[in-house]
């Protein structure tokens, strides 16, 4: 069985190849694949006559119990049969029928073969998620194939009407399946052959048979078939009569036994099947389009298909069987049929066509054949199998079930059944009588008859497969008994009497009852003009204008939810999340409080500092958030930030205290680097109602937050993880400030994760900064061979000073920062250095050199930081990253884990003991990347922003602003003040080095 | 309960007014301010881990705490590495607003006009995309007459199609 779905794989991957070469010839090799399926069916007809059920197992996923399993049992060789020699035949078929020089035709026979082999998994598969896998890869290839002709409109929307409606059944169907398979075996057989049941199995029984009737185009989903027809002719004859549409007749036929006694599967599939069977043949016979005709047939065929095998009796399935494989051949050979007709004529409407049967009578011989299979004429397939069905529907034969939905109103039920069908019936005969005559009688044709003349000999390939398709209709009629014999297999899993499949029974109740539905049928054919115009008169609503309707409101209600959920913006988005969080966990964490399972424990102060410090704290955040100007509220948000290190401090914890001064330090320059070119103050205050919305939101959440900080300490049960860190540190670790270890060993891979934010963090600024270039040059002062003139410069302590304007020097700055800057360096290389012992480590040590590099800025301007670090901001971030994480990678080669330390501990001539670690390459990795973010910030937010305000003429006018005047001339006013304090007046550039484009 | 967890009151008192005081700046629209509340609002939640941590305790440095007298060295290596990505993240909207400021003339959050549209347009029930598909479908009559496949007859047609 793998082997055939191999040859599928193998002829669909290779079918574009084969187009390449082969032209349309490929059809043929590719047909070998569909006749594989074939053979296969063939030679285990003895093991399914004896009741044996090959199977095959592979597992797929062990640890979730997936399994690529297959069966072959008397109703997969059925479907095996049907699908795989049917495909032949239409691939056979489409060698002739495409034009050499038709479009996208590697794409459709590739397509075309991976459905056949999709429908071979899925008649095969024995796993509820294995057939679940193939039945949505019969949609999706279905879907590629209606809408084969990508350049029209209505073969597009039919495609996607086909797979919304298939792929919502499939869907459901999933549901069912996984209801199910969940608690008892994914296993098919298994399930099938002990069922479970309850309430959720009635559930799942719905959903099952809600992708089934998608499937098979019951009422109300049977729109999307007639509209399918847009596809080509073969793919019509294959996907919607024989293959695609009789899979969810296949599942039913598979539950059946299991589940046909469940009330709900009893409603659905009889209402069903029965209102499908009435409507598909009231809507055929109006029709003038040969495909459509045939199409509202199938949907016909398909509700009483449905019907029959869901019933539930051995009769009614074993007739069920038949019909399956007699509709399959008559109903594929029907559509080849139409594909002769139009090909030769160049029209499929009835009313232009006459005299066909003349002109073709091979074509005309098998459609005569195939429609007396359809309607159920002596000696054909579908005669056998439609007297089966109605004595199995008889309710006094002995065959009905003895209760259930059909004993309701004393037998009553049973008769309306037995009368629709007899209706339904009469329906097909009418419409199979409508396509002979309206495809090959001659008459006078009401509309202009189209290319007639032209009409010539077929060639064989193209009258072949339905003449074979409708003499096998009569074959297989006369060898019912043996075909009795096969379906009995699997109709013997049904409950109840066995059926009877002969082509001759003598005078039955049943043969009467075809006689009338035949005797009706002639007359509806015989008055076909007054049914015509009652039909006219009588409109049935149609659901595919529900369907439409239906998504316009579905776009409708998306556009609507979008509308309300995404409003675009930022305050509302956060307000949400914050309202959420003091709803959600706040009201939960509340109700823990109140009824009593979290015990609350507060002391006043842990040191009595920490209230003196809370209460600056609190009062600069206070003050900062109602500040209006800029600079007031950034210098209290330091003060808040300074004061939090404090309390650092006070809690014991020196390394974030120190790390968060140096911070607070870098924040503070840069916020005050970026506000010389924002206006002072902030603009005009929304509206007060706004303001006090905000309050309270804010004000919700501190409390909340309040809650989770008194709750979340006394909610520890455990014993923390950091109980052992300060053992682990100096055993393992090789230190004894634990923080360090921990950020540098015991969790580095955090700290790998972190400064890689970090770095992308400092390259996202150099973006945003640097407009015309990615990432700036590193500013150098010019050498003397330059030969800049530099009359009106000064020399000075600092070696860029010179390019900066006199008034805008500090002699007392620049020569601080000539004292401090390299002790401040030496600073940071202690830091580095004790960092594993003592507070300190590459954080802190970065953001030292970060602001050592940050005075020199300051005092000696942008070429000066570029005198300072004469790096690319992006080779410090890069090696930075390597160290800390390829270094890391390193322990891998001597056999250790990564970022593993190696201790070393030497006696050194001078030095004396030396302790190296091997983590102090990863510090000085973060120290690395925290210099480059420093240096980064300087160079954009400080460097390039001067640049870009000299170019600006230093009017600080926005860019490409129009019309702020009123604006402008507030801002002017203020970012002079900040500049004036910061730098001074515009700073002399160096020729030569800026002012380029 | 045990007493090495009982958090400290004050430090309480301190992360309700960083987080209120935050959040109030967070929903205002000009991004300075966004930025500003960003930075309390972290500052408060640097807080709270280190109160989830336990108790105030001796540096957490072997050799000169007592290990029972260290205060939580996890937290404190949590919150250390907040720090500076708060740094960098500040850094990272600053220039933000930088650029808006340098765009549009101010450094405020403007609301996403794309969302606006959709929301417009759905306030009336009129189509948000635009779909070639959609519109008044054809009748099944109408589609099928007009369908035709590229057949053998169609090369045949246009051949003698060419030779007349």
């Amino acid at each position: 069985m793998l082997l055939v779905l191999v040859a599928h794989i193998v002829a669909a991957t290779s079918a574009p190849v084969l187009v390449s070469w082969l032209g349309r010839r490929a059809f043929w090799v590719l047909a070998a694949a569909p006749a594989s399926a074939v053979v296969y069916a063939l030679a285990h007809t003895g093991d399914v006559l004896g009741g044996a059920t090959p199977v095959q197992v592979v597992e797929w996923v062990p640890a979730l119990g997936l399994q690529l399993a297959f069966r072959l049992d008397a109703l997969a060789w059925l479907m095996l049969l049907a699908v795989g020699g049917i495909g032949t035949l239409v691939l056979l078929y489409c060698s002739a029928y495409f034009a050499r020089s038709a479009h996208g035709l590697r794409r459709f026979a590739a397509v075309l073969t991976a459905f056949a082999g999709a429908m071979v998994g899925l008649v095969t598969a024995d796993d509820l998620l294995l057939l679940f896998v193939f039945w949505e890869l019969t949609t999706v290839f279905s879907y590629l194939l209606i809408g084969h002709y990508t350049d029209r409109k209505p073969s597009r929307r039919a495609a996607m009407q086909a797979i919304v409606v298939t792929t919502a059944g499939g869907l459901a169907m999933l549901v069912g399946l996984v209801i199910l398979g969940v608690d008892g075996t994914w296993r098919l057989s298994d399930l099938v052959a002990d069922p479970p049941h309850g309430p959720a199995v009635t559930v799942a029984v719905a959903c099952l048979l809600a992708g089934a009737a998608s499937k098979s185009a019951l009422v109300p989903f049977h729109f999307w078939l007639p509209a399918a027809m847009a596809a080509p002719t073969p793919v019509s004859a294959y996907l919607h009569a024989a293959a695609m549409v009789k899979a969810g007749v296949y599942l039913v036929a598979r539950f059946a036994p299991a589940y046909s006694d469940v009330p709900v599967w009893q409603v659905t599939v009889l209402v069903l099947g029965a209102g499908t069977m009435i409507l598909g043949g009231y809507r055929a016979l109006r029709q003038h389009d040969l495909k459509l005709l045939l199409a509202f047939g199938t949907v016909s065929q398909l509700g009483l298909l449905v019907l029959l095998l869901g019933f539930g009796t051995q009769a009614a399935a074993l007739a069920g069987l038949a019909l399956l494989g007699a509709h399959a051949m008559c109903k594929a050979a029907l559509f080849l049929v139409v594909g002769v007709v139009d090909a030769a004529t160049g029209t499929r409407d009835l009313r232009s066509l006459s005299g066909l049967a003349r002109a073709m009578p091979g074509t005309a011989v098998a459609a005569v054949l195939a429609t007396a299979s359809m309607i159920g004429l002596p000696p054909t397939a579908g005669f056998v199998a439609k007297e089966a069905a109605l004595a199995a529907l008889l309710p006094d034969a002995g065959h009905a079930p003895p209760a259930g939905l059909l004993a309701a109103g004393g037998g009553a039920a049973a008769w309306v059944l037995l009368a629709a069908v007899v209706l339904g019936s009469a329906l097909t005969v009418a419409y199979g009588l409508r396509f002979v005559w309206g495809a090959f009688g001659t008459r006078r044709a009401t509309l202009p008859v189209a290319g007639m003349s032209a009409v010539g000999r077929q060639p064989l390939l193209l009258t072949g497969p339905p003449l074979v398709l409708a003499v096998l209709g009569v074959v297989a009629a006369v060898a019912a008994p043996a075909g009795e014999a096969v379906l009995g297999q699997h109709a013997g899993t049904y409950a109840g009497a066995p059926g009877h499949l002969a082509l001759w029974d003598g005078g039955t109740p049943a043969l009467g009852l075809t006689l009338a539905a035949l005797a009706l049928g002639v007359a509806l054919f015989r008055w076909r003009g007054a049914v015509e115009r009652a039909q006219d008169r009588l409109r049935v609503p149609a659901a595919d204008g529900a369907y439409r309707r239906t998504m316009r409101r579905l776009d409708e209600l998306a556009a609507d939810v979008t509308g309300f959920t995404q409003r675009g913006s930022l305050p509302v988005y956060l307000g949400v999340i914050l309202v959420v969080l003091a709803v959600g966990p706040g009201l939960a964490v509340a109700w823990g409080l109140v009824t009593g399972p979290l015990p609350v424990d507060l002391v006043p102060w842990d040191r009595p500092a920490q209230a003196a410090v809370v209460a600056v704290v609190g009062v600069a955040a206070v003050l900062a958030a109602r500040s209006r100007r800029r600079l007031k509220a950034v210098i209290l948000v330091g003060v808040a930030g300074y004061g939090n290190a404090v309390l650092f401090l006070l809690h014991g914890a020196p390394d974030l205290a120190l790390t968060q001064v140096l911070c607070e330090t870098v924040t503070l320059v840069v916020m005050v680097l970026v506000l010389r070119r924002l206006p002072p103050y902030f603009s005009g205050r929304p509206l007060a109602a706004d303001r006090w919305v905000r309050l309270a939101v804010g004000v919700l959440t501190g409390v909340v937050m309040m809650v989770f900080a008194v709750v979340a300490p006394a909610a520890r049960i455990h014993i923390p993880v950091a109980a052992d860190f300060p053992e682990e540190a100096v055993s393992y670790g090789g230190g004894h400030d634990i923080v360090n270890v921990t950020l540098v060993d015991i969790r580095a891979w955090d700290t790998v994760g972190e400064i890689s934010v970090l770095l992308v963090a400092a390259t996202g600024v150099a973006s945003i900064v640097f407009l015309r270039v990615r990432s700036g040059e590193v500013l150098r002062m010019p050498r003397a061979r330059d030969g800049v003139p530099d009359g009106a410069r000064v020399p000075g302590p600092l070696a860029a000073g010179r390019t900066l304007a006199p008034r805008r020097r500090s002699v007392l700055l620049e020569v601080a920062t000539r004292i401090v800057f390299h002790a401040m360096i030496v600073f940071a290389v202690f830091l580095l250095l004790v960092g594993h012992d003592r507070p300190g480590g590459g954080f802190p040590a970065g953001l030292v050199v970060g602001i050592a590099l940050t005075v020199r800025y300051l005092a000696g301007g942008r070429y000066e930081l570029g005198e300072a670090a004469p790096v690319h901001p992006g080779l410090l971030l890069g090696t930075g990253l390597f160290l800390s994480a390829g270094v890391g990678l390193a322990a891998l080669l001597f056999g250790g884990e990564v970022l593993q330390s190696w201790i070393l501990d030497r006696e050194v001539p001078v030095l004396g003991h030396v302790h190296v670690v091997t983590s102090l390459f990863f510090d000085v990795g973060v120290m690395l990347v925290v210099v480059g973010l420093a240096l980064d910030i300087l160079r954009t937010l400080g460097a390039e922003l001067d640049r870009q305000a000299e170019e600006d003429g230093d009017t600080m006018t926005p860019g490409r602003t129009v019309g702020m005047a009123g604006a402008t001339g507030e801002t002017r006013l203020g970012v002079i003040g900040v500049t004036e304090a910061l730098d001074g007046a515009p700073a002399q550039v160096p020729a030569g080095r800026e002012g380029r484009p | 309960m045990n007493p090495e967890m009982v958090p400290s009151g004050v430090l309480v008192v301190a992360i309700g007014v960083l987080f209120a005081a935050g959040v109030y700046l967070l929903l205002e629209r000009s991004l300075t301010r966004v930025l500003l509340g960003f930075i309390l609002v972290g500052n408060g939640a640097n807080l709270l881990m280190l109160v989830a941590g336990g108790r105030a305790g001796g540096a957490p440095i072997a050799g000169i705490t007592p290990v029972d007298e260290m205060s939580d060295p996890l937290a404190q290596a949590m919150v250390l590495t907040s720090i500076v990505i708060t740094l960098a993240l500040t850094a990272f909207v600053l220039a933000m607003a930088y650029r808006s400021w340098q765009l549009n003339g101010h450094d405020e959050v403007a609301d996403d006009v794309e969302d606006r549209r959709i929301a417009r347009l759905a306030a009336r029930n009129a189509p948000v995309y635009r779909d070639v598909d959609q519109g008044e479908a054809g009748t099944l009559d109408e589609d099928a007459a007009a369908a035709r496949d590229e057949t053998e007859r169609d090369e045949a047609g246009d051949k003698t199609g060419e030779a007349t």
